[in-house]
This record gives C-alpha cells, structure tokens and sequence, in this order.
C-alpha cells in the first residue's frame, strides 16, 4: 500500500507537472496526449485515483489505530502481575537464586534495586505464599505507537483541509467550470469564481507598481479561475537588490492593504521568507516581471539613412507599429532590463559588471514574420573599444547575432550614421574620389578620371551590398592569380574613403580633421565592419533606446490553508510518537520470591528483541547475583 | 552475613560528570557567550536559540560520548587558530604557511580527502590481517578527517565573509558542501557505533560510501571547479537552513551507513568473512539502530522543510519533486520498519531492502537535481 503511494508519486516527479498542456502535446503527441490526460498525469497530486490512494491509507491507518489502541493501552497500564510461575520458567530470560535471607528483606532489596533501577513494580502474594514484583519500565513506548499513527491521520486531515477537494466537487456537480480564454478579469463570468467564503485557495497575483486590485487567479490544469479577495492590495515600491556578483540578493515588495475593516491602511513590507498573513491569508513575494515600463526610441531609418523625426515610444508588453501599407511592421515591445551583469573582460576573468538597461523587441511584417532584437542602451567596452550592441535572431531557439557600431570620440552612434550616410551618398562619393586622387597626383588627367571613377564605383558597390558584392565583383573581373591583390586594394582605398568621407563631415560642422591614429583607423575599420553587418541586420530600422521610465511588477502568492495548523499538530505528534517507539525501550521484570524453597525466580522480557535487551538482561542477571548472595 | 553493600542505583547524567566534563561545557558556553557579545546585533532570534542550543546540543552530547567533546574542542582550536591567521584578508590562504598547506578550507578539505582514503585501505587492510592495532590507527585516521572536514567548514565560513560580509552563509548551501557535510556526518555516525559495539571490522565497508562521497568532491572541485564560494539566492536566506539541511544529511548519512552494513551482513550470511566480521546479531541490531536513527531524523528534516517551505513558496508542501522524494524515502523506510516490527521479519530480506533504500536516497539527494526540475533546483549538476 505505501509502495503503491510511492509509485503514484514517483509519476508525479517524473513528468512535470502543471505544465501548459501545449508542451505536453508537442512531446507526446496528440493520442497518448490524450491518454495521460484522462489518467490526470499532469496533475497526479489532485488526481482523483491519487486522492484516492490517500484515502485508503487515512482509512487503513485509522483502522489499525482503532484495533490496536485498546491493546497498546492495556499494555501500557498492565504491570502483567498474573503471570503464573510455569510461565515464567519458559522465558527466554530467565534465572533463579537461592537465598539464606528471610523473604520479607530479601523483598525490601529487590523492590529498592527495581526502583534504582527505573522500574516501577506492583506485589502481587500468591495463594501459596510465595510473593511475585511484577515490574515494568518504559511503557509509555506504547503511547508512541498510538502519535505516531494518529499524526498520519491528522497530516492527511489537515492536507485534504487544504487540498481543492470542494471545487474538485462542486467542478464535477458542474457548478465551477474553469476559464480558458484570455479575457479581462471583470468578463469571467461567476461560474469560474471563487468567493472570499472560499476556505483554502492557492493563488497569484501580478502587480505592477502603483496599482491596486482585489482579486488573483488559481491556475487549474489549463486554464484558471478567479479569486476574490476580502481585501484590496497595492504595490507602492518593489526593489531588487543584487550582490556585487550580479546574482539577486533579495526581492522586496512594499504593499498596502486597505479593508473597509481597517481603520487605516496597513503597509508592510514582504520579502522572500518574510510573508504577511492577514485575514488567515498569507501574501508572499514570489517573483517580478516588468509591469509595463515606458521606452522612448530613437529610430534611424537606415534606407533612407536618417533620423525618423521625433521619438518612438514603446510600453513593454504592448504593440505598436511602423511605417505604412505593404511596408508596415508591428512592432512587440518584449522586455526591459535595467540592470545587466555581464563579464566583458577578454578572458572572462575580470569582474562581472553592470552594463546598464537593454530591452527586447519583435519586428513582424504583414506576413507574420518576426525577427527578435535586444538592444543596450550605452555603448559596451569590448576589447578595449566601445559599440553600441544590438542582437538580432529569427527563432527563439538561436542565439542572437551581435552587430557592432563603434562609439565615436563623443560616445555617440552619430559619428557612424553620418559616416555612413555620406558614404552612400553619390554626390559625396565623388566628392570622396576627387579628394583621393589629389593626394597622388599624376600628370595623366585620363588616368586621374580612370582613378576618380573606380574609387566611385567601389564605393557604390559596398553601398549596394557591402563587402559580400565587392567580392563578387572582383571574381568576375578579376582573374584569380590577381585576386587577392586587387581585394588588399579595394581594401586600402575602402577605408581611404571612410576617413575621407569622416573628415568631410567633420569639416562641414566646421570641426578639425580626424587625427591619424591606431583608434582612428579601428573606429574606421569597425565601421565598415558595421556597415556591411547592417546588411545581415534584417530590418531598415535601428532602434537606439534613448529614455525610459522603469516599471515593475512584483509577483504575489497568496494562500489560505486551514489545514497547516493540523499539519503541525500532526508533525509535532509525530516525531513525539517516532522517537517515544525508538528511544524508550519496554521492560518487564517479574521477580518470584518463594519463601519455603528459598528461591527467587527471575524472568526478564522486552517487545523489540535486540542486543540492547540482551545486554541488560545480563547486567540485571549478574547484579541480582550480588544482591543475592 | 552479607556486609558488602551495593548501590546499582542507576545515575543522572550529571551525577557521572568529572571536572573535565564540566569544564569542556562551561569552554562552549563562554564561546557562545563570546559570540553573543559580538555579534549578537547581526542575529535574529532564532539565530540566538541555535547558538545556545548548540552549545547545550553539543554539551550533552560530548558529554554522552567523550569522544566527541575532544573533537568539537580540536574543531574549535583549529578553526580559530586559522581564523587568526587569516588577518581578515582571504589573500591569506594562499601566503600564510599553515592556511596553505593545512588549514584554509580549501587544503583542510583536501586532507579529509586523503584521510577518509587512508582510512578506508587501513580498516580494510586491519581486516585481513585481524589486526586490532591497525584498526584502532584506522579509527584514528577517521577521526583526524572528521577534524580536518569540520575544520575545512568551518574556515570556509569564515571565508564566506571575507568575500563580503553580504555572501557570508553558513556552507551547507550548495552541492559541493553538502557531499562534505555527508563524509562528516556518515563518518561520525560510524565512529559511535564503533566505540559503542567496537565493530571496527565494519569500518572498510562504511568508508566505501564516504569515500564515494571523497570522489565526488573531488571530481565536482577539479572537473567542475564548484567549489567556489556563492552568495545564497533569496530563498536560501533563511535560519530554517542552518537545522534542515544538517538534520536531512543526518538522516542520508544513517540511511547510507546502514545500508553498507547491510552490504556486510550478506557477506557474512553467505560465509564471505564471515570468520572476521562481526556476529550477525551485531550487523543486524546496528543495522535496525542507523535506519531508526535515520528514519527519526529524516521526519524531523522533511517537517522542518515543510515549515520553510509555508514561509518561501507560499505552502508547506508543493509536490515539488525533492520534497516528493523525500516521501518517498520516508514511507520506504517506513515500510522497513514495519516489516521487522509487525511482521517480525528479520535477515537477507531487510538487508536487501536497505541496500535498495539507498539506491532510493540517492536518487532523492543526486538524482532528483539531476533530472528533474523542481522549486529545490539549487546545486543543479
Ligand atoms: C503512512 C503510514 C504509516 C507510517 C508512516 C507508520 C510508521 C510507523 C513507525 C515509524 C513505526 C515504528 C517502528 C519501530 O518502532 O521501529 C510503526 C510501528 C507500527 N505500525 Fe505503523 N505506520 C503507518 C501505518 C500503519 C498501519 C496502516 C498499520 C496497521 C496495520 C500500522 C501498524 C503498526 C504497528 C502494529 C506498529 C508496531 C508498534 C509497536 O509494536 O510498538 N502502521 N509505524
């Protein structure tokens, strides 16, 4: 019987429970799907056959208490003084002593050894004369068995207590039904609803800071029902706290409680391990998530490579969209994160530090598509330089694909952006070859237009398709013995440009040139890297998280269980009962003094037969020996 | 005429107390007295009752059996002999003499590794030879890791601190401490039953699973590198921590001893040593004694999990699967002790049965981490 509770529960572990039936689905397949459901696999603990098997074990203990109890009773008060002396000769523990001393003393002796000794005894004269201590030691082990068993009782008493058996019930009457569809709280209509009159529940809540509510919602297999409070809660603060590792240190929500029955509101602090019970209803953190942080965008049109006018703004878990028609992409605001810990050190030894707030967003087109971004809103130090990063992947089982925008001398992403819109260009672009060509004049002005010409029409090709076209253009024009001189030339002349194209700008905000340097050249270098990454980027959009207001939601467990103060009953009668049956060992004693043989009949015996019994039995043996001699 | 006058009157504890015992109690009660003193404005209630209780706790128990009061005092001058070696700067593991070579609790485990092995060859080794000699330098090695273990836990959590007083935490908070706390707690469990039935023949067979637990520090430390020292999640943050987990590896440890001793007893039944180890009687009697101890602790462990449990997840008991593991050891042994009580079973059959048990406790203390998720899912693998 408790293997098969063992079994049902090994089941229990072994598939996860309470999962979205959609992954069951997906790994099982929709037949055994099915099948496993009808067993309520998903949900063994609140199965029906579960509860069951529990039953027959509260039954089965109960019944074995009511036939025992009587018997372990009597043994606990019987001091078994009627035991006859042929009895007692055919116990296993046994001796006898002859003695000189008259019987009343030898009596006196043995009764204060008995006492010395922890046993309390009883004297029992027998018609014959003979006189008989019948002395017992540690019953109350008996009391042990009747907790121990008794506590099982009151544990499954208080776990039913808690368990859902009523709306099991009142769900099988067909009075509750549970609700499955995503609909506000205010439509789910009274039959998926549960009373403040409810006597146990389990139930969650999210929310996010600033805002109140008065009901939360117990999940059911795949769909859930609506819990109504007798109070209202508020979130006013929630606060994470991290360790200088960057892994969470504590989660803290401040909450108030307001009742028609308070006279003011009650405001409490609650914290993982730190509840608040109050009306018998415990409310405790349980976890966060954003509860609809405000995010201003700036957006660079990247195909039209300038900067859409004013700010986009976005609300986490909300929708929005961009651009018009056949072009237009919903835009899903996923996530916000202000603090991210990462370890950026090269060889990952340094210390993990803050990297300042990212967020998650999805582009969808009209066809339903979606690429996934996650952006950080400050430039990253990576290898010594400083991007600005941006991840991008089609399916959530990827992982994301950085693109690098270096920082400029500013920290800013706008040296890159104007870089590169003047190298796409036309007009700058020959504006770029002519400058070129004058720093290596030749006399030939054919060769100097030959030159101007296929600095334009290199620049032109990275424009149209980064360095993946110019590579193809070189294979077709280019035989392969020359190939890879022409490409370190293109090569030369590409960043040639860029610093061109660089110092154009600057000129034109009246700035002096760029200063020829190791980071200059990287910066340039990354850029072009950039620059041709943008191709792969997916999407004519770059999103640069400019403000954000941050928002969160704090997760709240709130449980009724009437049933937990049996529990700890239970528990407390049971470790009382369990260590009673182990650690209290029963003796009985019975001595038979028999004064006209002068003999003294001893016989020793104990309920649990081990060597602890043994040894005693010998040491009682060899000191009665003593006594008497 | 008898003159002679006996007095067999069974004595209180205190009654058979010396001077040393005395002393040995009134050493605990200063250091817990010290620490009140110091850091009493960093510990909550609860904290205050287990320091005390600990010092009562292991007052009684030194007191019970002599050999633990010399360990907890060898324990406690170690450990602070250490700590002042520290200067309260962790940089000091690596430079001082004695914290890098002995006692920083890096090297202190190292050497509980070493001797748990030595230990384990010599017991074996005094077998063969029925050497009583070697057994007793076998007992001795045993006795010298379980000091060089708590040590090692010891300076380890004053190491926590060092890394910043916010990560400091008792170190029974991840894999990698717990396999410790294991050793340590098998082997002391071990170690009374030997000096109560000088079983010293059961030793080699004992520090087989100790030693298994040796392999997995060894392999998590080299292999995993898990051995670093991590702040607690906000779950863990909890006194409740400091009795369940040692209360739940008492209960494993038991389980465990018990379960080699089994191991033993078919051995023996079978004729295989049977000439060097102890009676069957013994190996049964010890065997019923671990899994009582065990089963007693183990109630208490999973009680005082469920009482946490209401206070960080909301409900004293959630299905989550270490928990339902957990009663699933306890209605295991459970149903062994019901068979040898009630049906009066006794021999191969219960010796088989623990052997199985503990194929089921390791299952709920390793494997449950290990496949299955659950609420309980620090120390993952
Ligand atoms: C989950 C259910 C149960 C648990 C956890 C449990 C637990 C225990 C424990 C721990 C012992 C003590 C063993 C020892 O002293 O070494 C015990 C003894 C005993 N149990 Fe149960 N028990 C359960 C159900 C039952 C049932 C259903 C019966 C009825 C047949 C029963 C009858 C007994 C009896 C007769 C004893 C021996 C008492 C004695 O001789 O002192 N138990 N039980």
């Amino acid at each position: 019987m408790l293997s098969v509770l063992g079994i049902a529960s090994i089941i229990g572990t072994v598939l996860k429970q309470n999962e979205p039936y959609e992954n069951y689905i997906i790994k099982f397949g929709q037949f055994w799907f099915e099948a496993f459901e009808k067993l309520g696999l998903y949900d063994v603990y609140h199965a029906a056959w579960f509860l069951l098997i529990l039953l027959f074990l509260v039954i089965s203990t109960s019944l074995c208490i009511y036939r025992n109890t009587p018997l372990m009773l009597k043994e606990w008060k019987t001091y078994k003084e009627h035991a006859a002396e042929k009895s007692l000769r055919a116990f296993s523990h046994q001796a006898s002593y002859s003695v000189q001393a008259p019987a009343e003393q030898v009596q006196t002796k043995l009764a204060d050894y008995l006492g010395g000794q922890g046993f309390t005894y009883k004297l029992k004269p027998q018609d014959n004369g003979d006189v008989l201590i019948a002395a017992k030691a540690g019953t109350h082990q008996r009391l042990g068995y009747i907790f121990t068993h008794a506590a099982i009782v009151i544990i499954c008493f208080g776990g039913i207590l808690d368990g859902n058996l009523p709306f099991k019930i009142q769900e099988m009457l067909g009075h509750k039904k549970i609700e499955v569809l995503d609909i506000p709280e205010s439509q789910v209509p009274a039959v998926s609803r549960l009373s403040i009159s409810n006597p146990s529940f389990r139930a969650n809540m999210t929310l996010p800071e600033g805002v109140s509510d008065d009901v939360a919602f117990v999940r059911v297999r795949d769909g859930y029902l609506v819990q109504e409070l007798p109070f209202r809660v508020a979130l006013k603060d929630f606060r994470i706290e991290h360790y200088a590792t960057g892994q969470p240190k504590s989660f803290e929500s401040d909450i108030v409680i307001t009742d028609p029955e308070l006279a003011a509101p009650l405001e409490k602090t609650i914290s993982v391990n730190h509840p608040l019970i109050y009306k018998g209803i415990a409310i405790y953190q349980s976890d966060f998530q954003d509860g609809g942080s405000e995010l201003k965008f700036k957006v660079w049109d990247l195909a039209a490579n300038k900067l859409l006018s004013g700010h986009i703004d976005g609300v986490v878990a909300k929708k929005g969209t961009l651009g018009t028609g056949d072009q237009a992409l919903a835009v899903e605001f996923n996530e916000f994160r202000k603090f991210n810990i990462m370890n950026l050190s090269p060889d990952g030894k340094g210390k993990p530090r803050n990297v300042g707030p990212n967020t998650t967003y999805k582009l969808r087109d009209q066809s339903g598509q979606a690429r996934e971004y996650v952006t950080y809103m400050q430039p990253l130090k990576l290898d010594g330089k400083t991007y600005f990063v941006s991840g991008m992947r089609e399916t959530v089982q990827e992982d994301f694909r950085y693109l690098r925008i270096p920082a400029d001398e500013d920290f800013s992403i706008d040296g890159f952006m104007q870089l590169r819109q003047a190298m796409r260009d036309p007009a700058k672009q020959l504006e770029i070859a002519r400058h070129l060509s004058k720093q290596s004049p030749t006399a030939d002005p054919k060769l100097q237009q030959q030159f101007e010409q296929s600095v334009q029409r290199l620049l032109s090709t990275f424009a149209s398709g980064g360095f993946t076209q110019l590579s193809q253009v070189i294979e077709k024009a280019v035989p392969e013995a020359e190939r890879q001189k022409a490409a370190d030339t293109y090569f030369k002349l590409l960043n040639a440009s860029a610093l061109e194209a660089y110092n154009l700008n600057l000129a034109a905000q009246g700035k002096p040139a760029m200063a020829l340097n190791p980071q200059t050249l990287a910066f340039l270098q990354d850029a072009l890297n950039a620059m041709n990454d943008l191709f792969y980027y997916g999407t004519p959009y770059y999103f640069q998280l400019d403000d954000f207001k941050h928002k969160e939601a704090s997760g709240l467990q709130l449980t009724k269980s009437p049933g937990q103060k049996w529990v700890y009953l239970g528990s407390a009668l049971l470790v009382l009962g369990i260590f009673s049956m182990f650690y209290i060992r029963e003796r009985r004693v019975w001595l038979l003094i028999k004064a006209n043989t002068q003999e003294v009949l001893f016989a020793m015996s104990s309920n649990r037969k081990n060597l602890d019994f043994d040894q005693e039995f010998d040491r009682t043996q060899q000191q009665l020996g003593q006594l008497l001699s | 005429m008898n003159t002679q006058t006996y007095d067999f009157k069974q004595k209180a504890i205190w009654q058979t107390l010396r001077v040393q015992d005395w002393l040995y109690a009134l050493v605990l009660m200063a250091g817990a007295v010290f620490a009140y003193s110091r850091y009493s404005q960093y510990m909550d209630a609860y904290e205050l009752g287990f320091l005390f209780g600990a010092a009562a706790t292991f007052s009684y128990l030194g007191w019970r059996w002599k050999g633990l009061a010399k360990l907890v005092i060898g324990i406690a001058v170690l450990s602070l002999f250490a700590i002042n070696l520290y200067h309260g700067s962790q940089a000091r593991a690596g430079e001082s003499f004695f914290l890098k070579y002995l006692i920083s609790s890096q090297s202190a485990v190292m050497w509980m590794n070493v001797l748990f092995i030595l230990a384990m060859l010599t017991y074996w080794f005094a077998l063969f030879k029925r050497s009583e000699f070697i057994g007793r330098v076998a007992s001795a090695l045993t006795w010298a890791a379980v000091l060089f273990g708590f040590v090692g836990l010891m300076v380890r959590w004053y190491e926590s601190y060092l890394i910043a007083p916010d990560v400091g935490h008792i170190p029974i908070s991840n894999l990698y401490e717990v396999f410790i706390l294991f050793c340590l707690i098998t082997a002391l469990l071990y170690l009374h039953y030997e000096s109560k039935f000088n079983t010293k023949q059961l030793g080699g067979f004992v520090l087989l699973i100790i030693n298994a637990g040796v392999g997995f520090i060894l392999w998590y430390r080299f292999d995993r590198g898990a051995d670093a020292i991590q702040p607690l999640v906000p779950a863990l943050q909890s006194y409740w921590m400091k009795i369940h987990v040692p209360a739940n590896f008492i209960g494993y440890g038991s389980f465990s001893l018990a379960a080699m001793v089994a191991a033993a007893y078919l051995l023996a039944k079978r004729g295989i040593l049977a000439t060097r180890l102890p009676s069957l009687d013994v190996l049964d009697d010890v065997m019923y004694k671990a899994i009582a101890v065990g089963f007693a602790f183990f109630t208490i462990a999973t009680i005082l999990g469920a009482m946490w449990a209401a206070e960080a997840w909301g409900g004293y008991w959630s299905w989550d699967p270490k928990e339902t593991w957990a009663l699933i050891v306890w209605l295991n042994y459970a149903a062994w002790l019901h068979l040898r009580m009630v049906k009066g079973l006794r021999g191969p059959v219960l010796a088989w049965w623990a052997l199985v048990g503990l194929i089921v406790t390791t299952f709920a203390f390793l494997g449950v981490n290990m496949f299955l998720s659950g609420l309980h899912s620090y120390g993952e693998l």
